[in-house]
């Protein structure tokens, strides 16, 4: 198994490791719940550098990105601003989905997941190569030049990152949510996966291993992705391999919002997703008796039945809480029931957003 | 690893401890608990119902996973710890002192059987 650079602290810290698509990562640090507390009432953190940071510049990075994502780079309107977007295939299915920030006139950082960097980098190459078009790829995950990825989030996240690096407090304090700024190799980016404010911070990796440890003596707690994953459901966020898949479009996975359909611009899946319209809606459920909502279980709605594609406990809500793909037809506060095991619960439909910035929504 | 010696154990991972009347009380042991995590949800059998050896008897869940708990002898429900419905984190901090449900065994020597402390050590080391 691949570890990261982060891997030595982790074991100091008391983690429970787990494999993660091929990387030997923290599970929790002894509660994940109590993690999952620390990032929505003061700040955690998560060692994220099994993502992989791809940079990309050449005279038609632009046109290249045009081509390869769903979303429009064209929204990329200022150096710094990040853009979510998912990549696609021929047949309208996801490839990934990623972060990709603008940096300068044909200079982009594509952030993609853990397990599916390989693929994706393959898959990147051979469309340019078949567009012909100049832009190089430069992997930053491994090798001398790696890069190393750590996600402090909470609402004393960004106080917390000024006090451990104050050189970077200027730069970093006026961020507007989904901007970075950069300065050498250090880039600070105002996005998460949690609900919550904060930053994530890509460095050269020789360098985490210190940023880690003056964070965790700043009262920044270390958090696994056994709290990642709690955090980013409640914040109604997708996670690749779960939620969606290449063989499920965006528009049935309540991506739609980062599609673009409007513009002329062709990109590759638009023939595949304007020939299948969307087959089913995104939303969230809170189940309203005692059990615990998980992925694969069916859910039975007045309009037929829907999926659960992701679900588990709310540590926030106290309740179980889901993303599932149900009927078109279905809406918020439909009653619908989901088959645990030998019975039927009673949940409700709700939007998929359930907490954000220490709120409940729902 | 924290294995009382007064108690049996099964294969499965749970904990049974033979109570002054004859009944038997059981548990998940340390070793589940810390592989599930923490516990957010526990279904408990309903008092009468009758079980046969290594059948489905309860369902512990945690953030991560759900998992059952099984009747380790056959016998009759007789009670059910229902306060731990509300609050399975005891069974996170205090595994031994949680228990589930009760049975009255079919066969009394059905219990000397079960795995005692070192046989489930190595059972867990050998894992």
């Amino acid at each position: 198994m691949t570890k990261t650079v982060l891997y030595d602290s982790h074991r100091q810290s008391g983690a429970r490791m787990i494999d993660f698509g091929g990387w030997e990562m923290p599970l929790h640090y002894g509660s994940q719940i109590e993690e999952h507390h620390a990032v929505r009432r003061d700040a955690g953190m998560f060692d994220v550098s099994h993502m992989c940071a791809v940079d990309l510049e050449g005279e038609q990075a632009t046109a290249f990105l045009r081509r390869l994502l769903a979303n429009n780079v064209d929204k990329l309107k200022f150096p710094g601003k990040a853009l979510y977007s998912t990549m696609l295939n021929e047949t309208g299915g996801v490839i990934d989905d990623l972060i990709v920030y603008f940096l300068g006139e044909q200079r982009y950082r594509i952030v993609v997941n853990a397990s599916t960097a390989v693929k994706d980098l393959a898959w990147m190459a051979a469309r340019r190569d078949d567009w012909q078009l100049a832009a190089t790829l430069t992997p930053r995950r491994e090798g001398q030049n790696a890069l190393a990825m750590i996600a402090v989030q909470g609402p004393r996240a960004r106080q917390l990152v000024w006090q451990v690096l104050p050189e970077q407090r200027a730069a970093s304090e006026s961020l507007p949510p989904f901007v970075c700024c950069v300065s050498g190799d250090t880039l600070i980016a105002r996005t998460g996966y949690t609900g919550e404010d904060g930053y994530e911070i890509t460095l050269p990796a020789g360098q985490a291993a210190a940023l880690w440890a003056a964070l965790a003596a700043a009262g920044v707690r270390p958090c696994g992705l056994g709290a990642r994953d709690t955090l980013r459901l409640e914040a109604g966020m997708n996670l690749y391999g779960q939620d969606m898949e290449e063989t499920v479009s965006p528009l049935d996975a309540g991506l739609g919002w980062t599609v673009d359909l409007v513009s002329e611009r062709d990109f590759v899946g638009k023939t595949a997703l304007l020939a299948h319209p969307q087959q089913y809606r995104f939303l969230g459920l809170v189940l309203q008796e005692r059990g615990v909502l998980r992925a694969q279980q069916t859910v039975h709605t007045c309009h037929g039945d829907g999926q659960i594609t992701s679900g588990s406990f709310s540590p926030t809500l106290q309740k179980s809480i889901a993303l599932a793909r149900l009927p078109l037809q279905a809406t918020v506060g439909d009653a619908v029931e989901v088959v645990i095991r030998d019975k039927l619960l009673a949940a409700k439909v709700v939007k998929p957003c359930f907490v954000r910035n220490g709120t409940a929504l729902v | 690893m924290n294995l009382p010696t007064d108690l049996k154990y099964t294969r499965s991972h749970e904990w049974v401890r033979c109570e002054a009347d004859g009944t038997v009380s059981i548990g998940i042991t340390d070793h589940a608990q810390e592989l599930l995590g923490d516990l957010v949800f526990i279904e408990l059998p309903e008092v009468g119902v009758v079980f046969a050896a290594e059948q489905e008897a309860a369902v512990v869940e945690s953030v991560k996973a759900a998992a059952d708990v099984y009747a380790p002898i056959a016998g009759v429900v007789v009670e059910v710890n229902e306060p731990i419905v509300d609050a399975p984190e005891r069974v996170n901090q205090d595994a031994y002192g949680s228990w589930l449900f009760r049975l009255r065994p079919d066969t009394a020597s059905d219990f000397d059987r079960l795995l005692d402390a070192a046989a489930y050590q190595q059972l867990v080391d050998a894992a």
